[in-house]
């Protein structure tokens, strides 16, 4: 059971966060996405801080399909 | 001035024609740091002690380099701290390298007023002879070079013990033995006892270079520098114009081609420009292991240091906890033999420092896999972090190339009371005591061997019957307030400390009969 992290809509605009998500990748090769990937893990899991949504973040991501 | 290794003489000691094996009440067999550390410890608490080595000289070649700030602190009591900081090299500044540049620097202690330095770097072959030079010293510390235990059988109230020498073999019995005998310990062996862990792949390339050099007194580490592109390097300053430079190799390195000087000259050329001359004084090629005893203790064989448990270098964590132990174990063994405490509180021993073995193989574990990331994806998260470090001090805290030896709290400890006061800092029941500038001299040196009773403001009315020391801190005594504020302290303040320094219990206000409670916890009775 999901306790912390937020699942139901966050953004004000979903497309507008989904472009510029996609955009930041557009000219790298997969080596530099992956980098770019890794950063903004590590920046946004540092600003959420909290383990137990980071946790349950992980937990989410890992998850079969 | 370079090191001379002393040869220590063998003596063919009495016991070797007794007619029957001689009973000893405490045997330590190994005289590394550990083994002379915990000797000496037994020889001043008043221990008549055997120790055991199975050679006539220090330490060979390039090992232990750095020393904790706590472990100089046992040493001092242990009367051999001076010779250790005046030869050692004093540094407290650590820079972390990625590629050609600087990504950030620490300092380990920035905050005045303490004795001695967060690290002290030493060759282990010099900090081991001013250990023997201490153990020397000592009349009822019986140290008996040249002196193999060859075999090692436990009994119900002794340990039995053959002894191989030059001159031949004989016994001997010990009522308790204290195993320092190493990372491959025979002990371990003839006890049949398993050592579990990991072991790392890849191989490391110790150099110990002679250079006058103009690199500060620094902890320096690379990440995938220049000179040795892939890899990581750490540059470590010792005595003697001596330098430790240790590269990353890889798993597929080959150990004996990488040892040729033919090879490792190059390698630390590259790295120190081609101006600077230097000679190569000893090169070694190690893998790491962080494995452990599931117990330290069994039954009356105590296992300490590399014996006991074993970690990668980063963070300097092998001897410094190998000397924590024996700090642990010695006053709680003689308060066993001298039937001040039951047998049970060896076993906290084992919950304390086994305690301390994991956290530091988990520290050391940690620091090996950032160091050396295990697959694609663990390189590449190493690298953001990396990258992201220069801008963003959370980085900075994940990058890890080794987390420095620092003291064991035993948050869990039986031997603790749990604070009922209420405290916004100094040390918590578990913690280990804090030195602190007083008036006249150090608060360390307050603190007697056996248990002590700190009080802040005026030594309290009415002790209990024990035998517990006091040492009072009058406010005038701390004319800058370290003290005080180090231990949240107000008059009237008290911190019983256990005789390894420890704290085992404080109050607001001095309770005699909380007091006597805590002694007995603290002494292993039950309550
Ligand atoms: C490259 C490297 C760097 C390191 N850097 C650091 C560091 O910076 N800081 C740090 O704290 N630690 C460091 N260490 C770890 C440190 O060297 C060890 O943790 C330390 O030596 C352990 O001490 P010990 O007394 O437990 O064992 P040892 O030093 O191994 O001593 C064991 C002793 O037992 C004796 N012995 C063995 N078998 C017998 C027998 N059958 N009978 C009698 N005697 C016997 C041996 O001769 C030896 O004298 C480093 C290690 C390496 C390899």
């Amino acid at each position: 059971m999901m306790a912390k992290l937020r699942s139901e809509p966050g953004f004000a605009d979903a497309d507008a966060f989904y472009a510029k998500l996609v955009e930041a990748h557009r000219d790298l090769d997969d080596a530099a996405s992956a980098k770019l990937n890794a950063k903004l893990v590590l920046l946004l899991a540092n600003h959420i801080g909290d383990p137990e949504t980071i946790d349950e973040a992980l937990a989410a991501a890992a998850r079969p399909v | 001035m370079g090191f001379v290794y002393p040869q220590y003489e063998f003596r063919q000691s009495p016991d070797s024609a007794a007619a029957k094996p001689v009973r000893h009440p405490v045997v330590v067999i190994g005289a590394g740091p550990v083994g002379l550390a915990a000797a000496i410890d037994l020889a001043q608490r008043g221990q008549k002690v055997v120790l055991l080595d199975d050679d006539t000289s220090v330490s060979h070649g390039s090992r232990g380099l750095c020393y904790a700030k706590r472990t100089l602190e046992i040493f001092d009591r242990l009367g051999c701290a001076a010779p250790i900081v005046e030869k050692g090299v004093t540094w407290q500044v650590g820079k972390v390298f990625h590629g050609p540049r600087q990504i950030y620097a620490f300092d380990l202690l920035p905050e005045g007023g303490h004795r001695f330095p967060a690290f002290v770097n030493l060759q282990q072959y010099w900090l081991e002879k001013f250990l023997v030079d201490r153990a020397l010293a000592l009349a009822n510390l019986d140290l008996r070079f040249a002196s193999k235990v060859a075999a090692l059988e436990p009994h119900a109230d002794h340990v039995a013990l053959a002894i191989e020498t030059p001159a031949g073999a004989y016994r001997i019995e010990a009522d308790w033995v204290v195993a320092c005998d190493g990372a491959r310990s025979p002990t371990r062996k003839m006890l049949g006892l398993d050592f579990k862990g990991r072991v790392f792949e890849d191989r490391f390339l110790i150099a110990d270079v002679r250079m006058q050099a103009e690199f500060p007194t620094e902890r320096w580490f690379w990440f995938d520098p220049p000179f040795h592109a892939g890899g990581s390097t750490l540059l470590h300053k010792q005595p003697d114009d001596l330098w430790r430079i240790d590269f990353q190799l890889g798993a597929n390195a080959d150990p004996t081609a990488e040892k040729d000087p033919a090879r490792v000259i190059p390698r630390v050329a590259a790295m120190l420009g081609p101006q600077v001359p230097f000679e190569l004084e000893w090169v070694s090629v190690y893998t790491f292991q962080c494995r452990r005893l599931e117990r330290l203790r069994h039954g009356r064989v105590l296992f300490a240091g590399d014996a006991a448990h074993q970690v990668s270098p980063f963070g300097a964590r092998g001897a410094n906890s190998g000397v924590q132990d024996a700090d642990n174990l010695v006053w709680k063994l003689c308060a066993v033999l001298e039937a001040r405490a039951p047998e049970t509180l060896l076993d906290s021993y084992d919950a304390e420092r086994g305690a301390a073995a994991d956290e530091n193989i988990g520290h050391s574990t940690r620091a090996t896999d950032f160091i050396t990331p295990k697959n694609a994806a663990a390189k590449l998260f190493r690298d953001a972090v990396l990258e992201l470090a220069p801008h963003h001090a959370f980085a900075r805290g994940l990058v890890n190339s080794g987390r420095l030896s620092q003291a064991t709290h035993y948050a869990d400890s039986t031997l603790s009371t749990p604070d009922t006061d209420v405290f916004a800092g100094g040390p918590a029941p578990g913690a280990p005591a804090l030195d602190a500038p007083l008036a006249n001299g150090w608060l360390l040196d307050r603190l007697k061997s056996g248990f002590t009773l700190l009080a802040f403001g005026a030594a309290p009315h009415a002790l209990p019957d024990l035998p517990i020391a006091v040492a009072t801190i009058a406010e005038a005594d701390d004319p800058d307030g370290f003290a005080h504020r180090r231990y949240d302290a107000a008059p009237g303040t008290v911190y019983l400390v256990r005789p390894d320094q420890y704290v085992c219990c404080r109050l607001r206000r001095f309770d005699a009969d909380a007091i006597r409670a805590a002694f007995s916890r603290a002494c292993g009775k039950e309550m």
